[in-house]
This record gives structure tokens, sequence and C-alpha cells, in this order.
């Protein structure tokens, strides 16, 4: 059986300082427990701008206009060294506003519960009909938009969740169900950005494999939201949902969860689907979440920062079956964190990385590149959680001190040679191991990487069912150009079989 | 928050001079403030601890105190290469320094 291939991956972000204040949970707290603090009365003051969001370094990685070794060699903190006149769009992705997105939202609503100003519809349609992936027939789903009076009426009397830009009101989210708290208002928002900038992401990903959408048969979605109603909180799913809205009409899908492991876990499950010929084409997809917006923000404002965690993140990964060109998904070689395997970093990191290394005979310096959580430092530093990719490295680099391959002296040498620095945002799944993956793709076509192992680990306890911590990884590597061998028998074939036989028993019969 | 809780809880079911918090966190700042919480009290007033100074036993699992009292050959398995990341020096310092000031036992 041939190895499954990664064909193409995209990443976008989107910009979203009013949802930063109006919902991410850091801030929503606050206002419960301490409405008056300054904190909340100056929060606007540290928010960025658009183009401070698309000139900052670590998103232009992101979406693939700067690469992994433009940010190694920018010294950190680059809050402060702007990238002046960046693209929106770039390779991966791109970076969409905040009002666009809105008014994805509602194209993406089936059940008319995004309710938006007229004035708000028509200043977004016109930017949604210039948008090259957002096509007339899905703009024509904003219709012309409600009057502000209805919308303000919805909000006061119906728990409607506010949607605001530019700091004003422009629309709301209405409640599914009168009591429900499954479909309440918040938690139809938080899917319905979910799901909006998960279909962002396939579209971009359709557009980048420049594939058939009809010949992707089945979507994964690793997100960390969860759908259903009061009968099955987590009833699901999302993929279909996104599938529905990326026009890939010959797909079914389910969702896989894991917390921030979830991508990880979902490329080996869609690269075996692949590879058992369940599925000739998977795609792995997610958007983001805004409860994690400004999840740091305190100590962002404390240090004088603005508020960096002000994008919600997206990525679609499109696992197929061999092309004799794409990077092989070996999953032979894949790590798991196992129920046994105990929580100390040691060993954690020997299940994760050198269990599956063993198993192919490889040596921890075998591996070009470790993408591990690779959370921005700008954003996790100030906040006292350190450099989060650094650490892993370290720990990878320890262990290959304790195992002999690597002498104590050199441990910084492979960071420097086998880690990066981390550009994404805390948005849990979005940092997870998969960042890379793009540029993984790029690295070993190229021929400059030709072993890739991604890392993606997830705090299950967070959700109190275990107090367990969990984790997966595989092996990327360069394609060696051999597709399957056909091994079944052709019908020439046996016609030429049967013929050499007749003849051999022709040629006995004429010799008696 | 939930952890100030169930050391508050041990600290009061077994006695404050039986109960000892060995420390894992990773950099020295947050050690240090975790070794303040559960001696003077919590510095942020935050969790059940705020106010609270139980003055307990606290050291960190990289100290020597902790890894001469251990099987040398499980704490090299669990702990052994985490000495080599962590910035041990400052890890120390920082326990230590809120232990000699706060620990009443």
């Amino acid at each position: 059986m041939s190895n499954a291939v990664i064909k193409c991956a995209s990443y976008i972000l989107v910009h979203a300082p009013d949802m930063v204040i109006h919902n991410g949970s850091t801030q929503t707290t606050e206002k419960l427990l301490n409405p008056n603090s300054e904190y909340l009365k100056n929060i606007r003051s540290s928010l960025r701008s658009y183009e401070e969001a698309i000139n900052y370094l670590p998103n232009q990685v992101y979406i693939g206009n700067k690469t992994p070794e433009d940010l190694k060699l920018t010294p950190q903190p680059w809050v402060d060294k702007p990238v002046l006149n960046s693209s929106r769009y770039g390779k991966f992705g791109e970076i969409m506003p905040e009002d666009e997105f809105i008014g994805l939202m509602k194209i993406v609503d089936v059940f008319d519960l995004v309710k938006l100003s007229k004035e708000f519809t028509s200043s977004i349609k016109e930017k949604l009909l210039n948008h090259d992936l957002i096509n007339n027939e899905l703009v024509s789903r904003l219709k012309d938009g409600e009057d502000l009076g209805d919308v303000e009426k919805l909000i006061n009397e119906q728990d409607a969740e506010p949607l605001y830009f530019d700091n004003n009101l422009v629309g709301c989210v209405k409640r599914a169900h009168d009591i429900d708290p499954n479909l309440s208002a918040h938690v139809i928002f938080e899917n319905l950005v979910s799901k909006a900038s998960g279909v962002l992401a396939a579209l971009h990903l359709i557009k980048r494999a420049n594939i058939d959408p009809n010949e992707i048969e089945y979507v994964i979605e690793c997100s960390e939201e969860a759908c259903g109603d009061m009968n099955q909180r987590g009833g699901g799913n999302f993929a279909k949902a996104i599938a529905e809205f990326a026009g890939l009409i010959n797909a079914t899908g389910s969702d896989v969860r894991g917390f921030c492991a979830a991508p990880t876990h979902a490329i080996i499950s869609a690269a075996s689907l692949v590879k058992a010929k369940t599925f000739k084409n998977v795609l792995v997809v997610s958007g983001g979440s805004t409860a994690k917006l400004g999840m740091n923000g305190k100590d962002h404002v404390k240090k004088g920062l603005p508020i960096l965690e002000d994008v919600i993140g997206g990525f679609a990964v499109l696992v197929s079956e061999n092309d004799g060109i794409s990077p092989i998904i070996r999953n032979d070689l894949v790590g798991r964190h196992t129920v046994g395997t105990g929580s100390s970093p040691q060993a954690v990191i020997t299940s994760l990385v050198t269990a599956p290394l063993d198993r192919g005979n490889l040596k921890i310096t075998d591996i070009d590149k470790y993408s591990v959580e690779m959370q921005n430092p700008d954003i996790t530093k100030p906040a006292g959680a350190g450099d989060v990719p650094n650490a892993n490295y370290k720990m990878i680099a320890a262990l290959g001190v304790k195992r002999g391959e690597l002498d104590r002296t050199q441990i910084n040498e492979f960071i420097d040679k086998h880690g990066m620095e981390g550009w994404a945002p805390t948005q849990g799944h979005i940092p997870s191991g998969v960042p890379y993956v793009g540029f993984a793709i790029d690295d070993i076509m190229s021929g400059n990487v030709n072993k890739v192992m991604i890392v993606g680990k997830g705090s299950l306890f967070l959700g109190r069912m275990t107090n367990l911590f969990d984790g997966v990884s595989v092996v990327i590597e360069k394609n060696d150009g051999k597709k399957e061998e056909n091994k079944g028998i052709s019908e020439e074939q046996i016609r030429n079989f049967v013929a050499e036989a007749m003849r051999d028993f022709a040629a006995h019969l004429l010799e008696e | 928050m939930e952890n100030q809780k169930r050391v508050k809880e041990l600290a009061e079911k077994y006695g404050a001079e039986n109960v000892i918090v060995v420390l894992g966190g990773a950099e020295a700042e947050a050690a240090g403030l975790a070794a303040e919480t559960v001696t003077a009290g919590d510095p942020t007033y935050a969790g059940p601890l705020a106010g609270v100074s139980l003055g307990l036993k606290v050291y960190h699992a990289v100290e020597p105190e902790f890894k001469e009292s251990v099987d040398p050959e499980v704490y090299d398995e669990q702990i052994g290469m985490m000495e080599m990341v962590l910035d041990v020096d400052s890890i120390v310092e920082e326990v230590k320094n809120m232990r000699e000031q706060y620990s009443k036992y």
C-alpha cells in the first residue's frame, strides 16, 4: 500500500478587534467581575488597526509572504518592527478584515440567525463582491439587511449577541432556541465564527491546490468548538457544514477533537483513510475561536504592548493518494502519548519524538525540522509563558543528549538548525504542529529539507474528564517518486498467461 | 485557583507542619510566585490563599534538597532531561528565597 501525501495547505487570519473586547473570555470575565476596571476603560487604545495587524511580521509568516527564516533573521520582539506596506493576501491565504468577516458569518448562516443592519450590509456587499473566492451566489445571501432598531430590539429583548465593527453596532447573532443553553446566542456566535473561518480556509485551499472540489470525498474538522443542542451538546458536525459552503458536493465528513492536538490527530487519520483507499482526497480543516482573543491582554497592556491576540486563525490541509511528487506522510512513524506514558516532560518527549524515530531507525538529528507548538513568543513571553517553541526544542535536544546522539554543548546548535521561531497566534489548535505544514511542503519539494516531524499536544485536563494530557506526532518526508506498483494482474496479462499455457500444451501434444 | 484550594484543604486536614509542597514550574518567576503563595499567601489576591499565610515547606523538584531525598534512578528518568533544559540556578534562588523568608516549618 502506498502512503498518502500532503498536497497543499492554506492559512487564514481574521483581524477581529471588536470581538477581542466583546467576545474574548478574558474581557467578558473582566466585565463580570470588574466592570469599571482601568483595563476595560482603556482597552480600545490598546488594539491594533487592521494595517498594523497586516504589517506584523508573524502574521505575514502565517499567510506565507514571509518565511520562518525571515523571522529568525529579525530579533525578537517583532511587535516594534512592522513590515511596512505588507499585503493582505499571501501565497497561503489572507488576513481578512473584521467587517468582511462579519459578512461571511452572515453568508454561512443557514438559519437566519445573523442579522446585519442595512447600511453595514451594503458596505460589505461591495467589498465581498471584489473578493476572488466569494462568488456572487454567496454574496447574494447577505440580502438587504435589517433596520438597526430591529437589531437593537433583538439584543435588548431576546439576548441576541451584538456584533460591532469599529466600535459601532452593526448587527447581532440571535439565539436559536428560547431556553436551550447549547443554542444560545453566545454559542451560535462562537460556532458561526468557527464555521466561517473554516470555510475561508477551505476556499483558499481549493484555489491553491487547483483541485476540482468534486474530487474531495471526506472532510475532517479539528477545531475546539462543539455544536449541538441540549440533547447532544457536541453532536457535530462542523466538517459537513464547512464542506457545504466550500462547494464540496461529493464530500461528507466528521469532527475530530483533542484540544490543541486535534489537527495532528486529524492529519494522521486523513493519511490512514487515504492509505487504506477508503478515500482519495481528504480535507483537514479548522476555523478559529473568539474566546481566546485577548487571552493575555491584561499582561500585554501592563507591559505597554498592544493586545497582540487580535486575530482569529484558520487552516486547511489536503491529504491525497500518492502522486509520486508531494511529501509522503509516514503513518508508520507516528508518536503517541498513551494513557500509560506518564506526565513527566521526559516521558512525553520520548513518546512523541524518539519512540517513532526508533521505529524507523532514525536519530533525533535525522529530522531536519520539528514543528511543535509554534506559538508566537511576542505573545507568550510578556504573559510569563516563555518562548514555547524554544522550550520544546530544548527538551528534544536534551533528550538527544541523554540518548548520546548530541553533545551537551550542541544543544543551541541543534535548536538553531532543527528548530524555528514561533509565528502562530495563540488560538490553541491553530499553533499546534500544523503552522509549518505549508512551508514544509515547499521546503521538501525544493530539496532544502528531507524529513520533518509534526508534533501536536493537547491539555485534555481542561475538560475535567481526565487528568491526562495528550499528544501525537507524525513524520513527513520527501517523496521518492515511486508511485504504488500495481500488484494486481491485468486482463491482458491473464490473456498472455493463458495463451502461453495453450502454446505449451499444443507444443506438448505435437511432441507426442 | 483550584490548586490553591486543594493546598489549603490539605493543610487544614493534615496540619500545615505535615505538608510539603513540591513545585514543578518551568520558570523561576512562576515558581517563586507559587512558593510565595503557599508560604506568605497569594500575592495577586485572586485565589483562596489571598491573605492566608500557610508557611508551608516548599521545594522545587530541581532543588538539591529534593534531589537528594529521592531514588537517583527515578530522578534521572523523570527529571534528568528537564534539569538540562531549565534555568536551575535562578529557580533554586527564587524558591529558596521565598522558603527562607516565609516558611514556618
